[in-house]
């Protein structure tokens, strides 16, 4: 540690996984399932268990958790559990099927999968992912998933980036819908059959905690205001990730950390916050008005080809104009072997650097051009409309230009975070009893996630992980009861209410959202595609101003007891602030480059991300250090020993 | 663009609601709908008056949360959903009148804010295949002919908004039922139920208030996601089909 970054962390005690299996990498997740406890029939029906999030993850768990016997209550923010983010993934799902016997196996989605995310993974966990990957499919096509097919009735594929293998399913450009709605109405069957009960429009705002374990949640009914005290013998959260620290992002708008960070305060570890993954192919910002931004899937990688103009002098011009020879399409260029389906982090870097040099197209020239005229003119207007109609439908909406006529432009947007709560091989955080499901924990995809693969983990922990483990622990249930007024339950609650009291009390005179933005833009323009020591402490120095100037400054009108959407605001906001505090100090601490964390000062002579495995070959988990204390560093080592570790290459 | 908003402002559920003017003179013709109506409650919030309440969430038009009546349309003059709008749609156009989705099945909760959770019960009522994690046979143990697929999939396109029962003369929301009903019965994973779900969804459906189909087609026009209306024609099917089988 150099003085530059001292008393912004401490060092802690190494942290492991003790419920990481040895032995055959094939053999683990069989040996753990028999190993856990079972709960026998007749005492599941004594043991309840919150579910936080009705997204891929939150509602395929809450559904096979009703089934299985136990007693589910399922929270969600929205008016419909229907509406969680995952449903706007469009791309597809992985899975190693080989349906198209192209060299596929749970071996080589496990290699893939530990490769694409630079390393950084656990190997134990994303083998898991890659063997239940199968099983995820049949259970989507039993459930009436209508995923795309080919004539003869069979299953179609299709290829994704940082991959040699076709192993998408998808359903047009709108499987995270269809993925979606199958566990939607997997979770109203159980609310039809009185195991589940669901709470829309109720929001998590505090963790209660007893006697070491996690024990239910505070929440906020965002109709009527009022603070409720659900408690339970297990919480279970799958709250998705934490994109909307950057403002801009492609998270839907009320995505938020908020029940993670609250989790983290009491005493869950945040892993690898700074991972998190820009996406490359996103629609470019059009102005100061914007509020989110919109993804074109990464499967349009398959078909478009990616190119800016050679001379800078030419990026006014019609795209159409520029002939061939004067066009750059330096994705093939520089990587042959994968082209323009590198992986992500990749792709996203090679598109800033080509718009820094000056030869971004459109508006500030921060745009690339995605361009389908050779596969039109190679199949026809017909098979593109029906690969990607909806997503070309919606680029001519938004930008009111026709993608099957003119280039597409795209530019990359914060789409994914890789970190989250630090769970062991059983889901389970360092609190016990609270369990962390899909892009809220951060276990399988290291510092970066392979396109179609956040489907598959949310289906796979919610279906086939954490039924399996959280057994385990309900096996030494049901816990003692506890009180509506045992003393950490009115702590809770009165921690949420004075928290609402201030936001409605502090008549500053700055809204919410203006404050929102300004986190964004600190945050993507230090802790983005490209982050420097210089750059970090200068955010962090500018995120603790505002800090300061939120609590002293922030306007929210009307009452709790109302919908009230700047109140809820407010509280995401203020976890955000912090989030993004702790962010920029894990990206600081890690002074390497791997996946979507590029280090300016860690890169290969030409200019690829250079990781230093003998320093930083760990995950970064944060313990709350307090209010004033600073966070706690502590280190859980990866070892590698069926994967060799390597410098990624796609050349 | 000079624009004059009117806006339908409702404390709550049970207290009277009117429409209220916004003057707005700094529209950018390529500001989404809904980033217009956020700048204005930036606006509004900065003068000390509350802003007005809406429902959005992806901002992608596939959550099917936002939904708001533009003009007397439901999602306004374009086939897309509220948040898929942009202002250019609206060039030469001085007033725009903006209402939740109406139908009695919806209550207003403040604002533009509505109550969908009728939709959420008519999917509990059957909306579904019985299949529980684990027991599923192999994915391709069963093929399923394209057109099947196809047509399963342009009815599960749905994504609940309620804009079909909002602009149905009769408030009904049979367009919904329909393409569930579509979407399941198309796939020979959906046959065993198939007789007991439109029944059943059915009933739901009338008991949440919605109204009968009114045959004016007014929903697959209004439908963001183009399901068609002959959905409601399979619905039809497979209801006489169910009578007729004694269910």
């Amino acid at each position: 540690m150099t003085d530059r970054t001292a008393g912004l962390f401490v060092e802690g005690e190494p942290i492991h996984d003790t419920k990481a299996p040895s032995g055959p990498i094939e053999t683990r997740w069989s040996r753990r399932k028999f190993e856990a406890k079972l709960v026998n029939p007749a005492n599941r029906r004594k043991l309840s268990v919150i579910v936080v999030g009705t997204g891929l993850a939150g509602a395929s768990a809450s559904a096979t958790l009703g089934e299985a016997g136990y007693v589910v209550k399922s929270f969600c923010y929205q008016d419909s559990p229907r509406r969680a983010h995952s449903i706007a993934a469009q791309g597809g799902i992985n899975a190693a099927k080989n349906y198209k016997e192209d060299g596929d196996s749970v071996f080589r989605l496990f290699y893939d999968t530990v490769k694409g995310g630079d390393y950084r993974a656990r190997e134990s966990n994303v083998f898991r992912l890659a063997e239940v990957s199968t099983n995820i499919i049949d259970q989507c096509v039993a459930q009436g998933v209508p995923f795309a097919r080919e004539y003869g009735g069979l299953l179609d594929n299709r290829s994704f980036g940082g991959v040699q293998v076709s192993r998408t399913f998808y359903a047009r450009g709108q499987t995270g819908q269809q993925l979606l709605i199958g566990a939607y109405q997997a979770l109203q069957r159980q609310v039809a059959a009185g195991s589940v009960e669901v709470f829309t429009r109720h929001e998590m705002l505090e963790l209660v905690v007893v006697e070491g374990r996690a024990r239910g949640i505070i929440v906020r009914d965002m109709v009527s205001g009022e603070i409720e005290t659900h408690l339970a013998d297990a919480v279970v959260l799958a709250t998705g990730g934490y994109g909307n620290v950057f403002f801009l992002s492609t998270n839907a708008m009320g995505c938020n950390v908020t029940a993670t960070w609250r989790a983290h305060r009491k005493g869950a570890l945040f892993a690898n916050p700074c991972f998190t993954q820009i996406h490359p192919t996103c629609i470019p910002v059009s102005g100061d008005h914007q509020s989110k931004l919109t993804l074109m899937s990464e499967s349009l990688r398959n078909d478009g080809r990616i190119w800016v103009p050679k001379d800078p002098a030419d990026r006014e011009k019609d795209p159409r104009q520029i002939p061939e020879e004067a066009r750059d399409y330096y994705l093939e260029r520089i990587y042959p072997a994968f082209g323009n389906l590198v992986p992500r982090d990749i792709a996203s870097r090679a598109a800033k650097y080509q718009c820094d040099q000056g030869k971004g197209v459109g508006p500030g020239g921060l745009g690339v051009y995605l361009d389908f005229a050779d596969v039109i003119s190679r199949l026809g207007v017909e098979t593109v409309k029906a690969r990607y109609g909806n997503l070309f439908d919606m680029y001519a909406r938004i930008t009111g230009e026709n993608p099957y006529e003119t280039p597409m432009r795209i530019y990359p947007a914060v789409h994914y975070t890789m970190g989250g709560l630090w769970v062991d091989y059983d889901l389970e955080s360092t609190i016990p009893g609270l369990f962390v499901a899909g892009e809220a924990n951060f276990s399988d995809h290291g510092a970066n996630r392979l396109g179609a693969s956040a489907l598959m983990q949310g289906l796979a922990d919610g279906y086939f992980v954490l039924p399996n483990t959280i057994r385990d622990y309900l096996a030494a249930g049901p816990f003692p009861a506890v009180a509506q007024d045992a003393p950490e339950v009115v702590e809770a609650r009165t921690a949420v209410q004075t928290r609402i009291e201030r936001f409605l009390s502090s008549n500053g005179s700055r809204t919410v959202d203006s404050f929102h933005r300004e986190l964004g833009h600190i945050m993507w323009e230090y802790c983005g595609m490209e982050r420097t020591e210089e750059g970090l402490l200068e955010a962090i120095s500018r995120i603790r101003a505002l800090r300061k100037e939120f609590q002293d400054d922030v306007r929210v009108l009307g009452a709790n007891e109302q919908v009230n959407a700047s109140l809820e605001k407010a509280g995401r906001v203020a976890d955000l602030i912090d989030l993004g505090e702790l962010m920029c100090i894990d990206a600081l601490h890690r002074r390497e480059s791997c996946g979507g964390h590029f280090r300016a000062e860690s890169q290969t002579e030409d200019g690829e991300a250079l990781r230093h495995d003998d320093e930083y070959a760990y995950v970064a988990a944060w313990q709350y250090g307090g209010e004033d204390g600073p966070p706690v560093l502590r280190k859980e080592p990866l070892v590698y020993e069926f994967v060799e570790m390597k410098q990624r290459s796609y050349k | 663009m000079k624009i004059t908003l009117r806006i339908w402002r409702q404390a709550g559920k049970d207290a009277p609601g009117r429409l209220v003017s916004y003057q707005r003179d700094d529209v950018s013709p390529d500001m989404s709908f809904l980033e217009m109506l956020d700048v204005l409650n930036e606006d509004l919030i900065a003068k000390g008056e509350e802003p007005v309440e809406f429902d959005s969430d992806c901002r992608e038009g596939i959550c099917g949360m936002c939904g708001l009546v533009i003009n007397g349309e439901p999602h306004g003059p374009q086939v897309t959903t509220t948040c898929q709008l942009h202002m250019r749609s609206f060039e030469g156009c001085d007033s725009i009148t903006i209402e939740p989705l109406r139908a009695d099945a919806f209550p207003v909760l403040r604002d533009l804010v509505v109550d969908r959770s009728p939709l959420d019960r008519i999917i509990q009522a059957g909306g579904y295949v019985s299949v529980n994690t684990g027991s599923a046979p192999e994915a391709h143990s069963q093929l399923v002919p394209k057109v099947h697929a196809d047509r399963a999939f342009d009815a599960a396109v749905c994504i609940g908004c309620g804009a079909c029962a909002a602009a149905c003369p009769n408030a009904s929301a049979m367009l919904f039922l329909g393409a569930k009903v579509t979407h399941l019965g198309e796939l020979p994973q959906g046959q065993p139920e198939r007789d007991a779900r439109v029944v059943n969804m059915l009933n739901q459906h009338d008991e949440e208030g919605f109204g009968g189909c009114t045959n004016v087609g007014a929903c697959a026009t209004a439908c963001p996601k183009e399901i068609p209306l002959d959905v409601i024609s399979q619905l039809n099917k497979d209801l006489r089909h169910s009578l007729v089988r004694g269910l």
